[in-house]
């Protein structure tokens, strides 16, 4: 009766899980979602912990305790002190522990496991998704916390590197299932550590939000090979949904930049994109300053804000958040226009506005808001580049070209806010900048935001 | 260079060549305009008018003396002496029915573009002054029509009777034909049209117009442009039918005119002498021989049986001011063309089209008529040389993916065929779960992204789950059950900041959203 208790509890959690990510899917919902999801989870520990307590000594309840005190005080701290800009870095730490947490369960499976050839196969598939995912996170942190460079590693012959190392795990896992041998094991995550930190290393800093939801995925995936070693239904379940809601994502995220999800996974862009073409004479750009910006937001009926990377780094949320009340007081009718890979993560200006405190209605996607633009009085370009650059629909040899981007160029005025000349994260020249109805605004955003607060 | 604009000499001739603000426009080219003293008087634009759009106002001998002459009428003898040897002269001069004037434009070494021989192409109408005069002839040949005409336009009830609509018949619906169209329209008269093109029949009907087909199977597709002469059956019934409608009509307005030939005659005596008394003709080609039998250039003719030809042949000229505005932007626009670098460099580049059919002289050689060039007024009439359209890629074979389906549903029933029981249903429990992940996250809002990644990386903290079971079961009897607490205890660890932090980290952001 024990058991069956417990396997209800998992099925409990299991349907909590599904409902807390499609709470997640609306504002109205998405706090529910999240108090469903911890819910499910207390159900699933609690039960857990009664089948383990079954047959635990003081020894394991005493490790269990300090175990978990130790990872909640990591947790909740980590949780407490997180930039909203630095949000990124702290999900992609996240999935390197899931990976991690894959791998060391995979082994214990190994060492306390039968040895049929069906469990051997799903430890010898845990260990490998765990350790993928480990390292590629770890690399995914590094690169967004600008620990390493953000451009993409190029391997000579990458596609054939990758190409053998799956070759090899493969040969592996037959020799693992036939002699149940630890040492194929080994060698196999070795290589897999490799093959996830190289993977993610040759993929370039622009390309994060996919790199960054794709790991999600793969963590799901992890822990539901953990779940099939195991015979644990809810890891499987909750892995599948993990997995392909990743997934998923990361698909939405490739289509937003016009991209082939494999041609992103198998990485290289920004670099031959190259630096800008110097051989293209784009003409002047024109330099403005605080106080006629301040007289081009007085005077105008409609403003749209297009934050992008720029904005996070920095830390122009809060400014961009007084402009916006300021002039909202004033009757100008502000909104944001939101590109889906702004920042480095799917939603993160969202987060960030949001942060500041201005109103989730205001902040609208680049589909909403892409049909207005013309109508716009001003547009400020806070820290964006390639997500606003004309030559994705101008210039069919434009390494961005088909990208959907925000058609800011239509607007009346364009203001971009920029600490300089420099190319984007893509590499490619942005014409908009040499526009006749475009001005630029160089130094910090946050310092220039607060100047035209003042000069208003 | 200097661009020279002298006084028409004429008779009755009130436009000019050049109005101030195209002077302006002239100017702006890079060239330097001279008016001659008092060109402007009849079109209402005074010398001082001139100076102030920045030309200078001088002389005959000095106007005729520039560099390039633009000029309303073709030249006479004694102006064609005033140019000097290697000028460009720019005017209407129908080189086609006068071949002596282009003989001597020739013979005085001169570069003579004629205005009325712009090809009808696209590019070229914002030049093409036939149209652009033609406009506003059709309008002015039914406010001459209204004029001699006794009675309104428009039908009206009124309380001393009932007033009948004129009825006005427009014989070629070219510009002029449809400008008369719009304008008799306007004036609330019952306007038809007949054409000898077809295609037309649409345009007519744009105007207001009801448009009079001829019965005949010959049909003119005319691929320049322009009108030509028609065969003898399509004459006879065209014949028929004009002289059925002059029995009827008020108004006859005829503007039938083939490039480099005579009008043709279209309404005969017969025809007219069946008309109403105080009925009024207007034969805008009096000009070039008339469409109307008894009709004279230049004058208001009234028959025995009291119709009206008026065979005015200045029409467009009647509206001096417009006229002259709408010419001079004509030549600015030509100006535009052969100004390449807007440097006040006349540039005759005779690989342009537009340029070669109209440039009749050059250094001293003929160059009418030009290389005949066929353009799309109408549709071409050869559709039978279409090439064959290259087939398009074959879409993909639609079955491909069922048997790509295929191929992977038998090799997941071969693996599960080896499969013990307890895989396969966690397969399915797998497999459902993947579907359900994919439809809950398929409409997920955008800004939601983060916290929606978040509230995941905290719920496959539930490996959690796998390493707490490894670490209460775990013997800890011999070493290789220490290594396993050890590593169940650092998966516990992991996967405890993962839920914590995860959880945590979503609630956080999601309090920040709010609704303004």
């Amino acid at each position: 009766m024990e058991t069956s208790i417990i396997t209800a509890a998992y099925i409990i959690a299991a349907l909590l899980f599904i409902f807390s990510l499609g709470g997640l899917s609306k504002h109205e919902t998405a706090k529910d979602g999240n108090v469903l999801g911890i819910v499910g989870m207390g159900i699933a520990l609690v039960a857990t912990l009664w089948l383990a307590g079954r047959s635990a000594e003081w020894l394991n309840w005493g490790l269990i305790a300090v175990a978990v005190a130790i990872g909640a005080l990591i947790g909740v701290n980590k949780a407490r002190r997180v930039e909203m800009t630095g949000m990124p870095e702290l999900i992609a730490m996240l999935h390197s522990f899931v990976g991690l947490a894959a791998v060391l369960v995979g082994y214990n499976s190994f060492l306390t496991g039968s040895e049929d050839a069906v469990h051997s196969v799903e430890v010898f598939l845990g260990v490998f998704i765990g350790a993928v995912t480990f390292t590629g996170s770890i690399v995914a942190y590094l690169k967004l916390s600008a620990k390493i460079s953000g451009a993409p590693l190029m391997l000579p012959m990458r596609h054939w590197l990758n190409l053998a190392a799956g070759v090899v795990s493969v040969g592996l896992m037959v020799w693992f299932v036939a002699a149940h041998s630890i040492v194929p094991l080994l060698i196999m995550t070795a290589i897999a550590l490799a093959f996830g930190w190289h993977l993610v290393a040759s993929i370039g800093g622009g390309d994060m939000p996919v790199v960054v939801s794709m790991l999600n995925s793969y963590s799901g995936w992890a822990a539901a090979a953990a779940g099939f070693m195991l015979g644990n239904d809810l890891l499987i379940v909750t892995g599948a949904l993990v997995g392909s809601s990743g997934a998923y994502l990361s698909y939405i995220m490739s289509k937003a930049m016009n991209r082939k999800f494999l041609s992103v996974i198998a990485g290289g862009f920004g670099s031959d994109g190259g630096a800008p073409k110097g051989d293209v004479d784009y003409g002047e750009h024109r330099e403005t300053n605080a106080a006629e910006v301040a007289d081009l937001l007085t005077n105008a009926k409609s403003v749209v804000i297009t934050p992008g990377y720029g904005m996070a780094v920095a830390q122009a949320q809060y400014p961009v958040a007084e402009l916006t009340s300021h002039l909202r007081q004033k009757g100008v009718n502000v909104r944001f226009g939101i590109h889906p890979v702004a920042g480095r993560l799917p939603g993160h200006m969202n987060v960030l506005l949001a942060e500041a405190k201005v109103p989730y209605d205001i902040v609208l996607e680049m589909d909403e808001i892409n049909g207005d633009l013309p109508e716009t009085d001003v547009v400020l370009v806070i820290g964006a580049n390639d997500t606003v650059n004309p030559s994705a629909e101008e210039d069919p040899n434009s390494p961005i070209a088909g990208m959907p981007v925000l058609e800011v160029w239509k607007a009346r005025d364009v203001v971009v806010f920029k600490r300089s000349m420099a190319a984007g994260y893509a590499g490619v020249q942005n014409p908009l900048f040499f526009r006749d109805n475009s001005a630029m605004l160089f130094g910090d955003a946050k310092e220039r935001v607060e100047d035209i607060i003042k000069a208003l | 260079m200097q661009i020279g604009v002298p006084r028409e000499t004429r008779p009755r001739e009130t436009r000019v060549a050049a109005t101030p603000k195209t002077v302006a426009q002239l100017i702006s080219l890079g060239y330097d305009v001279v008016v001659e003293r008092g060109a402007g008087v009849g079109a209402s634009f005074d010398d001082a008018a001139y100076v102030a759009a920045g030309a200078r106002v001088v002389d005959a001998a000095e106007a005729w003396a520039s560099d390039i002459v633009h000029k309303v009428n073709a030249p006479s003898d004694a102006e064609i002496a005033l140019l000097r040897p290697g000028a460009s002269l720019v005017s209407l001069m129908a080189p086609a029915l006068s071949p002596d004037l282009v003989e001597k434009l020739r013979a005085a070494n001169v570069t003579a573009m004629a205005m009325d021989a712009v090809p009808r192409i696209s590019r070229a109408q914002s030049l093409d002054v036939l149209s652009s005069m033609a406009n506003i002839a059709g309008y002015r040949a039914v406010v001459e029509a209204a004029h001699e005409f006794g009675s309104f336009f428009t039908g009206q009830v009124t309380a001393a009777g009932k007033v009948p609509p004129a009825k006005v018949l427009v014989v070629g619906a070219g510009v002029a034909g449809l400008a008369a169209i719009g304008t008799a329209g306007s004036l609330g008269a019952i306007v038809r049209a007949t054409d000898a093109r077809p295609e037309v029949a649409e345009q007519v009907e744009s105007m207001g117009g009801e448009f009079l087909r001829v019965q005949i199977g010959e049909q003119q597709v005319s691929s320049d442009g322009y009108a030509r002469e028609m065969g003898e059956d399509y004459n006879r019934k065209a014949a028929e039918l004009y002289a059925e409608q002059a029995k009827d009509v008020d108004i006859i307005i005829t503007t039938a005119l083939i490039p480099g030939k005579p009008a043709p005659r279209l309404i005969t005596g017969d025809m007219v002498a069946t008309m109403k008394a105080g009925s009024v003709i207007v034969d805008m080609a009096a000009a070039n021989g008339g469409n109307v039998e008894g009709s004279v250039a230049d004058e208001l003719v009234v028959t025995s049986n009291g119709v009206k030809i008026i065979g005015y042949t200045d029409l467009a000229g009647r509206l001096p001011t417009q006229a002259s505005q709408l010419y001079g932007t004509n030549l600015v626009n030509l100006m535009k063309l052969v100004t390449p670098a807007k440097d006040g460099q006349l540039v005759v580049d005779l690989d342009d089209t537009v340029v070669r059919g109209m440039t009749v002289a050059r250094d001293g050689d003929l160059l009418w008529p030009p290389p005949p060039i066929q353009v799309s007024a109408a549709p071409a009439p050869v559709a039978a040389a279409a090439p064959v359209a290259k087939a398009p890629p074959p879409p993909p074979d639609p079955n491909r993916k069922f048997v790509l389906m295929g191929i992977g549903a038998a090799v997941f029933a071969l693996i599960a065929a080896f499969s013990p029981a307890s895989f396969l249903s966690h397969f399915t429990v797998f497999a459902l779960a993947v579907v359900v992940g994919f439809y809950v996250i398929g409409n997920v809002h955008h800004a939601l992204h983060t916290p929606l990644m978040s509230v995941t990386n905290a719920i496959s903290g539930i490996i959690v789950v796998g390493a707490l079971i490894q670490l209460g079961v775990s013997e800890t009897g011999d070493s290789s059950g220490a290594v396993i607490l050890a590593l169940a205890f650092v998966a516990s660890l992991v996967a405890s900041i993962n839920i914590f932090g995860g959880f945590l980290v979503t609630r956080r952001m999601l309090t920040m959203f709010r609704k303004g």
